[in-house]
């Protein structure tokens, strides 16, 4: 199958750029690799690098072409065993963005050249298949929305289920689709060369398509059911952004997890000292800690020991917080709804202070009583669902953090110390982390130093 | 069991009749009961002969211009008998086409007035109209599945009820024995400004109401301001706004107090009033309370596939709530046929819905305006082609109008498109078409569209949409 090579985006927020100038010629060999061509914007020349082997047969966008929008077919690679001439004629036929191409009198030459070599089998076989759309069994049927959804998402067509008439692959199957198919992405076939940890443009995870598509899902899911069999309960503000924001985050955010089980039977016994000795205030015990404020402190000096995961994802850059600034999520009307205010340097609070503050912030949450400055931004948040007996889960990161602490129950299991079976209390946590923002080193980094305060939880007391 | 059936559709309109022709093409026992006129409002007392009487007005208009077009045309005049005449002799072709098409398809029509007794049982008593050739008398009737398609009927204000003679519905003014001197209109949606249309062009004075702040309301502000200004061309007074909060009836006319919304209120006398602040369901004395069906603002209450609340019990067209249009009713007919046959039926898209208006000029649109796309939370690219800009257009003497197309940015996709100006009510199915195949700019902006033809507009709006329009 042949390649399609797009115009790469030089940096997340780039648009458009200028195709400078061609390194390789059309009929010449690629190596994977290989510098192909030079892409330069107003701020930056960068070379485009090959991915793939083959031939490169058609070049559609001649060099000195200026603001050639990202994602632009610019070029097409024949692979190996592949007729070059016959991918060369199919390329002419894909819909290589013509209105943009049109709008340089150059560019528009390869397309009205196409007529010429269409007797050529590719182009015979199948004179509109899209490039994308195309399987080596044949075409695959899908609405022009849904091409140009799936290119920006970097779903592969044939991988999707078409729900249109006969099979056809409309907008709405698109969108939930997942992304990284078996082959890479179209728009990945061409990478800027320095900008190998660069991600492809981040396609904006398209609302505004799935939005229109909310009467079919839902006329979709009542045809399942009896009617009076159900009750429809429209999304209340709160549950609209948990969608649309988790969607996001699911879609957009590449994410990994790292697991580790600590040892709390320190903790435990250090809690239970320190609550034995709250001293009395208001004829009240002044503190109750909970295991969760040990995890929230914890978490902060963990943060503070790898300053360099305390980072949030801004675009083309991070931000590199100070402080640890902690989110708690906190469940509000029995379960319909979340929020999650932040404990602010957390580092410099003693556990007492969180503890207070923590149940201060959650009673408000659950009375939405909160100020928006009270559950915005932060480092990172802490999700536990220990109290409800989960021994472990992943949690879904919260933009523009880059980390989620999924926190399960504290209980007693059998383990392993110094070659002997012994019963110690173990609680199961999962960080999740933004690929974007830190590779997996540095999440165990994070994770090993949270692992590391929470077994000696003295240390959290000096 | 002669008188059991596999659907039965309560009432012939477009809605009913179209279902019962589908559900006889998948080889159901079907038939249709209708108590009044075989085919419903729309080709007896709605669309098809005020369509008639617009063809009459704008013949009568280019008769008019004869002189623009280099032609003499002297001693001419509306004979308004002759109009009506030609209108209601097409509506009785049209009502007869229907009973026709029923016939050939073996779809039995029952005469009278349906109440529904028990789920799958209706009972019909004798209507008072004469019923056609070949109809079943009333009687009871049995059923695996009813659709309710007893479509609306004109909306009364309460102190400005209709009384046939000096405040109208559509019913009178379709069929008016003369041309009223003047005439006040109530309502600027399709129906108030059709026969605004229409007795401007007969010579009434013409005066339109409107309660909301612009006239077409369900249209894109741009276009319904555009047809204002053309309508205010031809001499239609339009008050927007405003409210007709009294109406004295006179021996023979009508005086109306007006309330406008900065407080102004004045009174306008005209010889005949037009009530043509929309319609409502017909879900009275069918036996809805009875069976418990769901219903709301005096529409019954169905889902996508046009299912009631009660099982077996279906409902399709106007009484099934906004659009109310017959396109609608007859789509939801086909949908509602189709999933009782277990077919595959697909769920009614309203935003797919295009909307026609037949006034001078005429309005057509499909999808989102450029208010409620911008509501809905898309980013949009907006494109706008006048029609001087196309030479089909100024060649017919039709140089006034507007093509407006709304894209997504982000996606490209065709989130609506609104036109006004000649033809456009032919013109914006392609766009419809559009829509259903989700299309983006690429498609439509790679698409030939032929030359000299007013649809060029449709084209140059999409250009114009991402900037690249050539006749501007």
């Amino acid at each position: 199958m042949s390649v399609e090579i797009l115009m790469p985006a030089l940096s997340p927020t780039m648009e458009k750029g200028n195709l400078a100038k061609w390194l390789k010629k059309e009929g010449d060999k690629v190596a994977p690799g290989d510098v192909i061509a030079e892409i330069e914007t107003d701020k930056a020349t960068m070379e485009v690098e090959a991915i793939d082997e083959g031939t490169l047969a058609k070049i559609l966008v001649p060099e000195g072409t200026a603001d050639v929008p990202v994602n632009q077919l610019i070029a097409v690679l024949a692979t190996e065993g592949e007729d070059v001439k016959a991918v060369a004629a199919g390329s002419g036929a894909a819909p290589a963005k013509a209105e943009a191409a049109a709008e340089v009198p150059k560019a528009a030459e390869p397309a009205t050249a196409t007529p010429d070599v269409a007797p050529a089998p590719v182009a015979a076989s199948g004179g509109y298949d899209h490039g994308n759309g195309k399987t080596p069994g044949g075409r695959v049927f899908a609405s022009p929305l849904a091409r140009r959804l799936a290119k920006e998402k970097g779903v592969e067509l044939a991988d999707v289920k078409g729900s249109g008439p006969h099979g056809r692959v409309v907008a709405a199957d698109i969108a939930g689709a997942t992304p990284g198919a078996a082959k890479p992405a179209a728009a990945a076939a061409a990478v800027p060369a320095p900008a190998a940890r660069a991600p492809a443009p981040a396609p904006a995870p398209a609302p505004a398509a799935a939005a229109p598509s909310n009467a079919a899902v839902l006329e979709l899911a009542k045809a399942y059911y009896e009617p009076g069999t159900y009750e429809e309960i429209p999304l209340d503000g709160m549950r609209r952004v948990i969608a649309q924001r988790m969607t996001e985050a699911r879609q957009t955010v590449p994410t990994f997890y790292l697991t580790v089980d600590c040892d709390v039977d320190a903790l435990l016994k250090l809690r239970e000292e320190l609550n034995k000795s709250a001293p009395e205030k208001d004829g009240k015990p002044g503190y109750k800690l909970s295991v969760n404020d040990f995890v929230i402190k914890a978490y902060a000096l963990a943060f503070q020991q790898v300053p360099d995961a305390n980072m949030v994802w801004g675009g083309d850059r991070y931000l590199k917080l100070k402080h640890s600034d902690i989110g708690v999520a906190v469940a509000i009307d029995g379960g319909k709804g979340l929020l999650t205010p932040i404990i602010r340097k957390a580092e410099t609070k003693t556990l007492s202070a969180i503890s207070n503050e923590t149940r201060d912030l959650a009673i408000r949450a659950r009375n939405k009583k909160l100020a928006p400055n009270e559950y915005q931004g932060g480092s990172s948040a802490i999700s536990n669902l220990g109290m409800f007996g989960i021994k472990d889960f992943t949690a879904i990161i919260n933009p523009p953090h880059a980390t989620i602490l999924a926190v399960g129950a504290s209980e007693q299991r059998a383990v392993v110390k110094k070659g002997e079976l012994a019963v110690a209390t173990v609680m199961t946590v999962t960080i999740s982390c933004d690929h974007r923002v830190m590779d997996g080193a540095m999440g165990a980094q994070l994770i090993g130093a949270f692992k590391r305060i929470i077994e000696k939880p003295m240390s959290m007391l000096v | 069991m002669a008188n059991n059936y596999d659907v039965l559709f309560i009432g012939s309109g477009p809605g009913g009749y179209v279902g019962a022709i589908r559900a006889a093409q998948l080889g159901l026992k079907v038939g249709v009961i209708e108590r009044q006129y075989v085919g419903g409002i729309c080709p007896n007392w709605g669309c098809i002969p005020a369509k008639a009487l617009l063809r009459s007005a704008e013949i009568f208009h280019y008769i008019e211009h004869a002189k623009d077009y280099g032609l003499v045309a002297e001693k001419t005049g509306v004979d308004i008998a002759g109009v009506v005449k030609r209108s209601r002799g097409i509506a009785a072709q049209m009502s007869n086409g229907v009973g026709f098409l029923l016939k050939k398809n073996k779809v039995d029509v029952i005469w009278g007035q349906a109440t529904l007794t028990a789920p799958g049982k209706v009972s019909v008593a004798s209507s008072a109209e004469p019923a056609p050739k070949g109809a079943l008398a009333a009687g009871d009737y049995t059923a695996k599945n009813i659709v309710i398609a007893t479509g609306a009927r004109p909306r009364a204000l309460p102190g400005i009820e209709p009384d046939k003679k000096l405040i109208w519905t559509y019913f009178e003014a379709l069929a008016p024995a003369s041309v009223p001197k003047s005439l006040l209109i109530m309502g600027s949606g399709a129906i108030g400004v059709e026969f605004a249309s229409f007795y401007k062009a007969m010579g009434s004075d013409v005066t339109i109401v409107e309660l909301l702040p612009q006239i077409l309301p369900v249209e894109d502000e741009e276009i319904a301001a555009h047809a204002r200004k053309r309508f205010e061309k031809q001499g239609i007074k339009i008050l927007t706004g405003a409210k007709v909060s009294k109406v004295v009836k006179g021996a023979d006319n009508v005086t109306a107090t007006v309330e406008t919304a900065d407080g102004k209120v004045q009174t306008l006398t005209a010889d005949r009033l037009i009530s043509a602040v929309g319609v409502v369901g017909n879900i009275e004395n069918l036996g809805l309370e009875a069976l418990g069906v769901k219903t709301d603002r005096g529409c019954v209450v169905i889902d996508g596939l046009c299912r009631t609340n009660v099982p077996g019990l279906w409902a399709i067209g106007d009484v099934a709530g906004p659009p109310m249009l017959a396109h609608k009713a007859e789509h939801e007919g086909v949908i509602a046929a189709e999933a009782i046959a277990g077919g595959h039926a697909h769920p009614m898209d309203k935003l797919m819905v295009p909307g026609c208006t037949y006034c001078m000029p005429q309005v057509a649109s499909v999808g989102l305006t450029e208010k409620r796309a911008k509501e809905a939370g898309y980013e949009i690219k907006v494109g706008r082609f006048p029609f001087i800009g196309n030479g089909k257009a100024v060649a017919l003497g039709e140089s006034e109008g507007l093509v407006k197309t709304i894209f997504d940015a982000k996606t490209g996709q065709l989130l609506g498109a609104h036109l006004v100006g000649a033809e456009v009510t032919e013109m914006i199915q392609g766009f419809v078409l559009a829509m259903n195949l989700e299309t983006t700019e690429e498609e439509l902006i790679n698409a030939v569209f032929p030359h000299p033809t007013v649809s060029e507009t449709m084209h140059e709006s999409v250009l114009a949409a991402y900037g690249r329009a050539i006749h501007m």
